[in-house]
């Protein structure tokens, strides 16, 4: 099972605090990956704000590749940071090549070009790399954009971050999500390594979602670039995120209406019944199934956590103002944020959709029922 | 030359019957009843001459003698043919008449004298396992997800039946964080109903009792269980009383080619209180494609002869195609809307197709039109109360591979969601009915119709896919289901049919779960959840797009 670890504060804390809370949560995963994302970036890249970070992996032929195709497109490198690689003897973590973070200068006919414009060039550039990289396993890129960095790797999550030597030169952040596995239900697939991002919008997610082909089916034909490569049913999650959110125009509280819809009964008592039978029909298929506690950030630093429509998975979220953890399991919280009243700590269940506003400056609990 | 006088060699011989009535001398009493009742007239009571054995003294003492004997005969007229009903069993009280099938019939040799083609009812004559029973649900959730408690766990085994709109064109603005609905905006009507329907099977080619009972158990359940049920009326109108009730909620008219019960379906417009399920336009039938209706001019007696509309005791014929047919466009388009404008646009109004390689261009021109509800599709193993044994055995379309053709076209459009497609033909023909519905569910399909299987199983139904009984078409029907007569149709209660309406679906609602919940699915119906099936035939799971397993 995974175990996750989210935490979001006003000031900058290293990874390693997430990683640590892993490492206490260990009795609920296997200990075979890590992976992370960050968020609102401190250290080096506190003034590269408005830069695009490419984050990934490749081998000395990927990065020629790498090179040659962001050179032909445009980008010139504003700055480069490599982990300090730490490989100790007994280490389950195999080193596979150049772990990449590089933050880009975008092309100069794109500098002025709007938002959207921006964002399309991300994603495309992203997914051609990706595409690359796949025919000889030469490139593996995990987001491409301005003030995210992921890592991914195999391994027991404390080992890796110690592979990368983080417990030395830290990557710090204000948002920082991380999550303890690999995808092994399957063959190991870094691709499928939680958190899964796009545009902005990242989920994590402790489970298994039964109702994957048809998300993904339905998803496949949104008519965007970015719906697509699903190597994890959980990959679903952040891209309905992104699809309600983004390309719907539905404010936040809506994704929970759209994966774990009401009943008809309970939908009768909300102020927006009429729109939300509309929409329970209309979005049927991204009506998520199975076991599965989902953690996320959103483009402006809201931090979430929900549950499935039956709560079958473990979370809790407890902190005080400027400081939250978002978490699989209580010990995970009490390493991350040891310092909070922890009669205040939120469990969440089916109905509830816990959002931390950015900065972590409070905590608020939405009941479905009420809308 | 003349044949050989005394042995007609151009009899048939009870060999090439398709059943053989095995009748045991020592139990029969004689009493006539298994003669009286018999649909086709088979078994006669007849005498023989023969040497009997008798023994009358204090003490055992044999004599044989010549004597008159009382037999049960077995007809050899093809005309007179043993159906294999089995009803000479059923009221014999002592066990001495059973009809035995005969593989080695040769009954289609024979079966067209005076050159008149075999018709008869029921469905195709393929007694093989379907398609549908060899799929299998093979993706457990056990270990990776917790399974569900069939028992325990809240399940939505709802399916929605009109038109859902694109996300994209929902017409919602929000406003203080809210989403709301744009005022003066059409929004296609959409039924939530169980996705397990009784599919059409008209007034008329049932009984009154066959199809009250059919009736009363569909409002049961949605009344009293809560199991929005629907019910097709197949062609031929629905009766005055019905329609201006508040039931009729619960109903699909289906309008088909010779239009006939519409006239008044129209006029009670202004009194109807409430709206239909929906309007089934029927284009075709899997069971006789290309083919119209018939209904028998024995059959349309007075109650029927009210809700058509026509005279009684006239053959009503159903043109192979709506006369106003010039395009698609001209018969589902126009049709459609004008079919919904007579509704104000409230009731989901769609088209059923018997299965075909066409099906495609149908969907799409249906995935194209705005008012197109839903797309029905009947396949080759529907069931039809009257059809030409050759329509019925060797026209069509197997629903398998037709349903999911046509649902993963719509998956590459992206609507998959926007219009539904119900299945039919088949479901559960080897009585797996909740098992055959999920397949085809996880297949793509929105829904599934039934039409055998409820007759079967609620009112015990004789035929088989041996060709047992499948005399519908002759308003002879032994069980008193498809019958204008009252002394046949007497023999059905409407009330024990309605039971067993509720019976079949409760436990269908039941079955589904215990299906869905080791699968890991209950927040919404898992259609085209293909991952989930496997088959034991490669050729199948490459035609379907999903796994073999073996």
């Amino acid at each position: 099972m995974c175990r996750l670890s989210a935490i979001t504060a006003d000031k900058y804390f290293s990874v390693m605090d997430n990683i640590r809370a892993l490492d206490t949560m260990k009795e609920g995963h296997d200990g075979s990956g890590l992976g992370f994302v960050l968020k609102d970036l401190g250290g080096d890249f506190k003034d590269l704000k408005e830069y695009p970070i490419l984050s990934g992996i490749c081998t000395d032929s990927g990065r020629r590749k790498l090179d040659d195709y962001m050179k032909q497109a445009g980008f010139k490198v504003k700055f480069m940071w490599e982990p300090q690689i730490c490989e100790k003897a007994g280490s389950s973590v195999v080193k596979r090549g150049h772990y990449l973070t590089t933050a880009y200068q975008y092309p100069d006919e794109y500098i002025n070009r709007s938002q959207d414009e921006k964002e399309a060039l991300l994603t495309k550039t992203r997914l051609r790399l990706r595409d690359e990289g796949l025919k000889n396993n030469s490139l593996y890129i995990f987001s491409f954009w301005p003030d995210i960095i992921t890592m991914k790797e195999v391994g027991d999550p404390l080992e890796v971050g110690e592979f990368f030597g983080l417990d030395k030169k830290p990557l710090t952040a204000k948002i920082a999500m991380a999550q303890g596995r690999q995808n092994t239900n399957y063959a190991i697939d870094l691709y499928a390594c939680h958190p899964f991002f796009l545009q902005g919008y990242c989920t994590m997610t402790n489970g298994e979602n039964t109702a994957f082909v048809p998300n993904r089916d339905y998803l496949l034909r949104r008519n965007f670039p970015g719906y697509r490569n699903y190597k994890s049913d959980s990959e679903i999650f952040c891209h309905t995120l992104h699809f309600v959110h983004k390309r719907l125009g539905y404010p936040l509280r809506y994704y929970k209406d759209v994966i774990t819809p009401l009943t008809n009964n309970e939908i009768d008592g909300r102020s927006d019944a009429e729109a939300l039978r509309l929409i329970k029909k209309s979005l049927r298929p991204l009506c998520i199934d199975g076991p599965n506690c989902v953690i996320g950030f959103m483009p402006d630093g809201s931090v979430f956590m929900l549950q499935d429509s039956k709560k079958l998975r473990p979370g809790i979220v407890g902190g005080t103002t400027g400081h939250y953890g978002l978490m699989s399991e209580e010990c995970g919280l009490d390493q991350a944020v040891p310092k909070r009243k922890r009669e205040d700590d939120i469990f969440p269940m089916r109905y509830d959709f816990v959002v931390i506003s950015p900065n972590a400056k409070e905590v608020q609990v939405w009941n479905q029922l009420k809308g | 030359m003349e044949p050989v006088k005394g042995i007609n060699m151009m009899d048939i011989p009870l060999l090439d019957f398709p059943y053989i009535i095995r009748w045991r001398d020592d139990r029969c009493t004689r009493c006539g009843k298994c003669t009286a009742v018999c649909p086709t007239k088979a078994i006669v009571p007849a005498v023989i001459a023969r040497r009997l054995v008798r023994s009358e003294g204090e003490i055992p003492l044999p004599t044989t003698v010549r004597g008159v004997e009382q037999v049960i005969k077995q007809v050899s007229d093809i005309d007179h043919y043993c159906t294999g009903c089995g009803t000479c069993t059923l009221v014999c009280p002592n066990m001495a008449i059973v009809p035995e099938h005969n593989p080695a019939s040769k009954f289609l040799f024979h079966k067209n004298r005076g050159g008149v083609p075999y018709k008869r009812g029921g469905r195709r004559n393929d007694p093989s396992t379907s398609t549908l029973d060899k799929l299998k649900f093979t993706r457990i959730s056990m270990l990776t997800d917790p399974a569900l408690d069939a028992g325990r766990h809240e399940f939505y085994i709802r399916t929605l039946m009109g038109r859902n709109l694109p996300a994209e064109d929902i017409p919602l603005i929000v406003k203080d964080g809210r989403l709301i609905v744009e005022a003066n905006k059409f929004i296609p009507p959409v039924r939530e109903i169980f996705p397990i329907r009784i599919g059409g099977m008209s007034i008329g080619a049932l009984s009154p009792p066959m199809w009250e009972g059919l009736a009363m158990g569909v409002t049961y359940l949605n009344e009293v269980e809560h199991i929005p049920v629907v019910m097709g009326s197949g062609e031929g109108g629905v009766p005055s009383r019905l329609l201006k009730s508040r039931f009729i909620k619960y109903f699909i008219p289906q309008i088909a080619s010779g239009y006939f019960g519409w006239d008044e379906i129209i006029h009670a417009l202004p009194d109807m209180v409430e709206d239909p399920a929906a309007i089934e336009i029927k284009y075709g039938q899997g069971a006789k494609p290309g083919d119209g209706g018939l209904l028998m001019a024995y059959k349309v007696l007075k109650l029927i002869s009210e809700i058509r509309g026509v005279p009684m005791g006239v053959d009503l014929a159903s043109p192979p195609t709506h006369q106003t047919k010039y395009s698609i466009e001209e018969a589902v388009a126009k049709m459609i809307q004008s079919v919904s404008m007579a509704w104000g646009f409230r009731v989901p109004v769609y088209p059923k197709i018997s299965g075909t390689k066409t099906a495609l261009a149908v969907l799409n021109n249906l995935a194209r039109n705005p008012y197109a509800a839903a797309l029905c599709i009947d396949g080759e193993d529907g069931g039809t109360g009257a059809a030409y044994n050759v329509s019925l055995d060797k026209m069509g379309h197997p629903i398998a591979s037709n349903l999911r053709d046509c649902y993963l076209d719509l998956v590459k459009q992206g609507k998959q969601n926007e219009l539904p497609i119900f299945a039919a033909g088949g479901v559960g023909k080897q009585g797996n009915l909740a098992a055959n519905a999920a397949s085809l569910i996880l297949l793509g399909a929105s829904g599934v119709d039934i039409g055998k299987y409820i007759m079967q199983a609620a009112a015990g139904c004789f035929g088989d896919e041996h060709n047992r009984c499948n005399l519908c078409n002759l308003g002879k029907c032994p069980r008193g289901i498809t019958t204008q007569d009252p002394r046949l149709y007497r023999r059905l209660s409407a009330e024990k049919v309605a039971q067993r309406v509720v019976d079949v679906f409760k436990t269908a609602e039941m079955e589904l779960k215990k299906v869905f919940a080791p699968m890991g699915r209950s927040t919404q119906l898992p259609i085209g959840m293909s991952d989930g099936l496997g088959v034991s035939d490669q050729d199948i799971a490459d035609r379907l797009s999903i796994s073999y397993v073996c």
